[in-house]
């Protein structure tokens, strides 16, 4: 099947079965390589993309639903105010270790602070329950999300 | 030295550094650089800048000033690729900002070992990093004084440029870096390398050289390797280890949407080659290769792992424990005559469950097969392992391969074994000329894991009339053929209370097993250190005591204690420091005054690190919530990159907690693992996180790893925290509380 999709503010055509995951159809046919595969069921959150701004596991999108969302990725996310301070915060304390789930990581904080620009603690557990780093860098995580969400440096101290 | 001289070292270093990953251990050698052969190195980021100089195998410098460093071994999270290039930059004199790293290639000859085991990278290459930094900065400075007419010794440098001593006069190191290029390489004897007060990059919190592309989504792990006409492929095999392919019925799977292969392939039958029978599926889409998967019809015969069950295994262990000791493997003094003399005794059997390493990225492997020379991009912490898995297990000459050491996401042992390079390799050689990516399922990974292997141990303890531990005895029951062990299945006869007291014996029993087993971060101590340290917990207070106490106390004078092997010695003084420091910063005479909460201790000596912890937790029925923990470490005088050591800390501290209290265990009924993927295999999340507090003990010795040495402590420390909180001693991991 032919899918005109809206991805990272282009339009690509992709010709792929119905029920292909968004995730593989990007990977896979577009090489848009930043998102990642963790489990394929939805448990990790290491595919997190937006779909019309709101956080969603790519692996669990099949690519006909998608229709005309606007798609955004790990790789356009730096275009947006929200997404570079993050990215500026991760490196500030540069959080990751092997750094395989951070692209999801990102992205679902990203949609954290869309909705709720300065979360508190349990705000920030919650939303990124569905994430998981392997390598335990959630201090690090939690960190940076507040210093993005201060855009101040007192928050950028990490024992 | 010879180069062949070189070679040989090379792979006798190899042979010891397997034995030493198997005991948990490390090796004191120091890697021989060949500087030497350096020159003629060809460097994979430059071969297009024909004016940059090469001053060694790890060193270029460009007319512009700027410094290319080669990161010689496998990054899989631990930092590696950033604080070996940091031990470089700071002996050469630059600043970190002219700084590029770009990663080598294996070519153990060029740039010695290229491993991410043991948490060796950190003391093997301490002081040879170093040392390859200092040569090239004693060539730039050669060159300036050729140039000057000046005699070396009045010339000095910083900041990537040479000065003039007593005048203004400077000149940066890419101005003279071609004429050094033409130097030959001082003798490493005569180089004088900084004081640690001069360092000016060791040390500083220095940010991953690889960070700023992931945060922005740009390739950098094995699995985004994407080549022209690349296809990816699944490889299907028998649900249990050892399962042979009878039959195969692929004619479906051929005609499923984006498949272009279908290839039944024969293994060799040998599980640490990692070639089991099975069929591979390649297609234009991943995704499509996995859905194929389904289309298949495979009879495997799977007889050999009958009765291999959890359950079964679990009564053998106790059987075997009922009936008798078994074999001895370290015997002092007389401890049965102590025991029946004892005016105490103590009893207790532990056990724990064979786990997973799930790391993120699920395993996956590269290759291109093309006239007889295959070009192979692998996430693998050994590569040269899977460089000799290449020729035993399909006869490709090592002189044949190009092996590019890519990121990792995430290692934790698992990709010291080689399996996913061989398997490509097979496949890849099946399809001449098309570029494979092998890419495993989340569920392939879970299932064919080599797992941290399962084990019990039954201790005993004696007590004299003053409190005093007179007698101890641990019959351990673990996995092996009855004359071995299995991989990381054997015991450390160096474990505390081994050369504190004069009356011990520890022993062992071997159960067989089909399942495939291996290292683990902190392979045996993440198990030894959660029941000896339990055990011993119980020891204590059964003597009135309290497990720091009785440490110290077991510890007397410090000292140095050789282990069996004589590798490594244990001082007692620097177990002494760390625990004295964790009691301290824990505030450990302070119980939490809160009921179903309190506070518990460990302390371990593992990859040549002091670590001792302590947790601050509390149990509300089924639930145990750490609140804090506590961790005190001891390796050496230095932390390269405090950014990452800390890191390393946190997520050691983290995946500890997370074989406690998340449930992870992998259960086999004949031979085939239950669990699957993360509904039923947890791991941390961000709410299991406490905060956690470290402290270094700075002694004087060299510096030593970080990858495995802080997680053996916590278990035990939260355990034992959960007895002093509710009289409930956890004895069994992944362990499950009343409700």
């Amino acid at each position: 099947m032919l899918y005109q999709l809206n991805i990272n503010g282009t339009t690509h055509e992709v010709d792929v079965p119905k029920d292909m995951p968004l995730l593989w159809v990007l990977r896979d046919e577009l090489g848009l390589v930043g998102t990642k595969y963790g489990c394929g069921m939805g448990l990790c959150g290491a595919c997190t993309v937006h779909v019309d701004g709101a956080a969603q596991r790519s692996c669990q999108l099949p690519v006909e639903v998608v229709g005309n969302a606007k798609i955004h990725t790990i790789e356009h996310i730096g275009t947006t105010a929200t997404g570079a301070r993050l990215q500026q915060a991760w490196l500030e304390i540069d959080v990751m270790q092997c750094g395989y789930c951070q692209a999801g990581q990102i992205m679902s904080a990203s949609a954290l602070l869309g909705q709720t620009p300065h979360p508190s603690p349990e705000q920030i557990t919650g939303a990124m329950a569905g994430n998981i780093c392997r390598c335990g860098c959630y201090h690090r995580i939690r960190a940076a999300i507040q210093l993005a969400a201060t855009d101040g440096p007192e928050s950028s101290h990490v024992g | 030295m010879s180069d062949s001289q070189d070679a040989t070292m090379g792979i006798d270093r190899r042979t010891v550094l397997k034995a030493s990953l198997f005991a948990g251990g490390g090796l004191a050698l120091d890697i021989l650089i060949p500087i030497s052969l350096a020159k003629e190195a060809t460097l994979s980021g430059n071969r297009s800048s024909a004016r940059v100089a090469q001053l060694s195998a790890f060193i270029s410098v460009a007319p512009d000033g700027a410094v290319t460093i080669v990161a010689k071994n496998p990054e899989i999270g631990q930092g590696v690729k950033t604080s070996l290039p940091m031990m470089v930059a700071d002996e050469l004199d630059c600043e970190w900002a002219q700084v590029r790293v770009v990663q080598a290639d294996l070519d153990s000859e060029r740039f010695g070992e290229q491993v991410a085991g043991g948490s060796t990278a950190t003391p093997d290459n301490w002081l040879p990093m170093r040392q390859a930094g200092a040569a090239a900065r004693a060539m730039l400075i050669q060159a300036a004084a050729l140039k000057w007419h000046l005699p070396a010794a009045e010339l000095t440098t910083s900041k990537g440029r040479i000065f003039q001593r007593g005048s203004g006069t400077s000149i940066g190191y890419g101005e003279v870096a071609s004429l050094a290029a033409t130097l030959s390489a001082p003798d490493l004897k005569t180089i004088r390398l900084k004081e640690p007060r001069q360092f000016t990059i060791i040390g500083q919190p220095t940010v991953g050289v690889d960070s700023a592309k992931i945060v922005r989504g740009e390739p950098a792990f094995g699995g985004d390797t994407r080549l022209p006409g690349m296809l990816y492929a699944v490889y299907e095999t028998a649900p249990a280890s050892g399962g042979r392919l009878v039959k195969a019925e692929v004619e479906d799977a051929k005609s499923a949407p984006g498949v272009k292969h279908v290839i039944p392939l024969v293994g060799n039958g040998d599980p640490d080659l990692g070639l089991a029978d099975g069929v591979a599926i390649l297609a234009t889409n991943w995704w499509l290769a996995n859905q194929a998967r389904t289309k298949l019809t495979i009879d495997w015969n799977v007889s050999a792992a009958k009765g291999h069950s959890t359950k079964n295994y679990e009564s053998e262990a106790n059987a075997a424990m009922a009936a008798g000791s078994g074999a001895v493997l370290r015997l002092d003094g007389d401890p049965t005559a102590k025991l029946a003399s004892a005016s105490k005794r103590v009893a207790a059997r532990y056990a724990y469950p064979f786990i997973a390493h799930a790391p993120m990225e699920p395993q996956n492997c590269t290759a291109h097969y093309q006239d007889g020379k295959i070009e192979i991009w692998a996430p693998s912490q050994d590569p040269a392992d899977g460089l000799e898995a290449l020729e035993k297990a399909l006869a490709i000459s090592p002189s044949t391969v190009t092996l590019h050491l890519m990121r990792a996401g995430g290692g934790f042992g698992r990709r010291l074994m080689n399996d996913y390079m061989v398997q490509v390799a097979a496949i890849a050689k099946s399809v001449p000329g098309v570029p494979i990516q092998l890419r495993w399922s989340r569920e392939d990974d879970l299932r064919r894991d080599y797992y941290r292997p399962g084990g019990w141990h039954s201790f005993e303890a004696g007590i004299g009339v003053h409190g005093e531990l007179i007698a101890f005895t641990d019959h351990f029951v673990t996995f092996g053929d009855g004359k071995k062990p299995m991989r990381a299945a054997g015991f450390n006869s160096a474990m505390p209370p081994a050369g504190l007291i004069k009356d011990l014996r520890y022993s062992q029993s071997m159960l067989p097993t089909i399942v495939n087993t291996g290292w683990l971060r902190a392979p045996a101590s993440n198990a030894l250190c959660f029941v000896s340290q339990s055990f011993l917990d119980e020891v204590a207070i059964a003597a009135s005591t309290d497990l720091p106490k009785l440490m110290l106390t077991l510890l007397g004078e410090r000292r140095e204690i050789p282990t069996p092997d004589h590798r490594l010695s244990f001082d007692t003084g620097r177990a002494r420091d760390v625990i004295e420091k964790v009691v301290q910063t824990s505030r450990w005479a302070d119980k939490p005054t809160q009921p179903g909460r309190a506070k518990g201790f460990a302390f371990y000596f593992s990859h040549r690190g002091y670590f001792a912890e302590a947790v601050d937790a509390s149990v509300a029925g089924p639930d145990a919530t750490v609140h804090k923990v506590w961790v005190v470490g001891d390796v050496g005088s230095q932390i390269v990159n405090p950014m990452h050591a800390e890191n390393q800390v946190r997520g050691a501290v983290i995946e500890g907690l997370a074989q406690a209290l998340t449930r992870q265990e992998i259960e086999f009924i004949d031979g085939v693992p239950q669990q699957s993927n993360f509904h039923d295999y947890p791991l941390a999340r961000m709410h299991l996180t406490p905060e956690i507090e470290i402290a270094w003990v700075k002694s004087d010795k060299p510096p030593t790893g970080l990858g495995e040495p802080a997680l053996p402590p916590v278990i035990p420390a939260l355990t034992n925290a959960i007895f002093a909180a509710t009289g409930t001693r956890i004895r069994s991991l992944p362990f499950r509380l009343k409700t």
